[in-house]
């Protein structure tokens, strides 16, 4: 809402004239990177004099906006697809998604299967997996997030197979939900999660396919669910918008990126 | 009164603002039933017949929103059953029973109506839910929803049965003690039942306040989109669903959330219309 809010009030400068248009940038996509980006960009700004509008709408949007000259880069949470090689990626940061369960749980790595047979409702005891006599509470998350997408395009499920017990917006309501609850399993933003357990949150973080659940893995390419944050354009690029892609890539912004619990791509 | 054939300048000031103002209020009410409309009726053209079936997969066309209706119902007729008669009997008892306690407690009640609901919704959260989830996992329910939320309109339902009480003329009590009646028959034959009509709207209020309740039941609920089974079951209601997906929402799917929100305003309609039928339209809500 802020972003937009933001756009809106640039949109409106823009108009009147106070900036000649060249001197402008249009983000728009993912909603996942645009908090991030709003907070770039405004540093880049503060910096240059450069004129950032950033507006988010999924990165579905991003792709057609800059496919359609609406926007000089588009957020796209995700790596391109087959079909979309007419773009140019630039990763400017990774994020992962890791299993979580209350530290009291003393459940041993799960299988690729067992965490389907979970979420589908076929699993319902922790005693079938070595623990309490305990129904499996599901953490899942709501429609259209893309920690969501994710997670069930890596377990090749469909929403609609997914019985849940509990369905969440926000990463710190899946943190609450599963810290309170010690037969609880759910999904968050790596980052959130490792931040929390640092913080004396009650939560283990599942290794999966062998690969702890780390910022480490994540940095290294290890970790299986993980997927890269980019920006995407079309042709030669403007001259502020190469400007502002060596501004993203600067280390000293690194703290910004982990503020938002993402991991600065590195070159 | 004075009245005057032509009235002053203050006077036709004071007027003209009313007309104002009321007009305002007419607008923006009728803007927002506009603006729902505008937005929801192609869409409601399109799938106007599956919103009644229970399968909300918006990530694959498919919207039925009827488990969320009901969700909503539910939640909101619960706590109501339970705040209601708590707040009528707690109102009436510091009245006439313990006056000394009225002042303090009617305070400490003010208090809790200036709670935020978010507030209410991170108690339910970190105290309520667990608490549930170790006699009846997940803990996040129907019931946790209902007890939150009737935690949140108790303090003003019973305020309201407190100043509807207050009003009653005081010579029934003065009959009533001439007659030597007991307290209780007073409060059961003659006072309760006059303050009857002022109680019920009071408490039809918090009911709608309950049906569009969002953060605090988002908290607590589960939002599982299912039919309310039993009281430990999650339910989604259609303000947590509107709260949950909207920020993510593009095209078709961003519509049909418009449209829950016409139903939401219907529903809420509904319920209004109903409880001054059952009132016999003595007088429209304050």
């Amino acid at each position: 809402m802020q972003q937009k809010m933001w756009g809106a009030l640039l949109c409106v400068l823009a108009m009147m004239g106070c900036q000649p248009a060249t001197d402008k940038l249009v983000i728009t996509g993912s909603s996942t990177i645009a908090p991030l980006m709003a907070e770039l960009a405004e540093r880049f700004e503060a910096q240059t004099g450069v004129q950032v509008d950033v507006q988010s709408g999924g990165s579905g949007r991003g792709i057609s906006d800059v496919r359609q000259g609406l926007a000089d880069l588009g957020m796209v949470s995700r790596a391109l697809k087959q079909d979309e090689q007419d773009l140019a990626g630039h990763v400017i940061a990774r994020d992962g998604i890791a299993l979580i369960v209350h530290a009291e749980n003393p459940v041993a790595p799960l299988t690729r299967d067992q965490i389907i047979a979970i979420y589908t409702g076929k699993l319902d005891s922790w005693s079938l997996l070595g623990g309490a006599d305990r129904p499996i509470t599901v953490v899942h998350k709501a429609d259209g997030r893309s920690t969501q997408e994710l997670f069930l395009e890596h377990f090749g499920l469909d929403n609609d197979q997914v019985r849940a017990d509990l369905v969440i917006g926000e990463n710190q309501q899946g943190i609450k939900a599963v810290a309170g609850d010690p037969y609880a399993i759910g999904y968050v933003s790596i980052g959130t999660a490792v931040y929390e357990a640092d913080h004396d949150v009650p939560l283990r973080l599942l290794p999966l396919q062998g690969v702890p659940a780390s910022l480490a893995a994540l940095e290294q390419g290890d970790y299986p669910l993980s997927r890269e944050l980019n920006l995407v354009s079309r042709g030669e690029l403007k001259r502020q918008a190469k400007a502002l892609l060596d501004f993203l890539a600067d280390p000293a912004q690194a703290e910004i990126y982990h503020a938002y619990y993402f991991l600065p791509a590195t070159r | 009164m004075l009245t005057t054939s032509s009235p002053p300048r203050a006077d036709r000031l004071l007027s003209w603002g009313l007309r104002l103002a009321g007009a305002a209020a007419v607008l923006v009410l009728g803007g927002i039933v506009l603006v729902l409309l505008m937005q929801s009726a192609p869409f409601l053209l399109d799938h106007g017949s599956d919103l009644w079936r229970n399968d909300w997969q918006p990530g694959q066309a498919r919207y039925g929103m009827a488990a969320m209706v009901a969700g909503s119902i539910v939640v909101s007729v619960l706590a109501l059953l339970l705040a209601g008669p708590l707040a009528v009997l707690l109102a009436a008892w510091l009245r006439y029973f313990a006056p000394a306690l009225r002042r303090p407690m009617l305070a400490l009640v003010e208090l809790m109506a200036g709670i935020p609901s978010v507030v209410y919704g991170l108690w339910g959260m970190l105290v309520l839910v667990p608490w549930i989830n170790q006699w009846a996992p997940p803990g996040a329910s129907w019931l946790a929803a209902s007890l939150v939320l009737a935690l949140m309109i108790l303090p003003l339902a019973l305020l309201v049965t407190d100043t509807a009480l207050g009003q009653l003329p005081v010579r029934y009590l003065q009959a009533g003690q001439a007659l030597s009646l007991s307290r209780v028959g007073m409060l059961r034959r003659v006072l309760l039942p006059q303050a009857g009509a002022s109680i019920v709207s009071g408490l039809v209020l918090q009911f709608g306040r309950a049906l569009g309740e969002t953060m605090a039941v988002l908290m607590v609920a589960g939002n599982v989109v299912q039919w309310p089974g039993s009281l430990f079951d999650p339910v989604r209601t259609l303000t947590a669903n509107i709260a949950l997906e909207m920020a993510y929402a593009t095209g078709d799917h961003r519509v049909a959330l418009f449209a829950s929100g016409l139903l939401l305003l219907l529903v809420t309609a509904l319920l209004l219309l109903l409880s001054w039928r059952l009132r016999g339209e003595k007088h429209a809500l304050a």
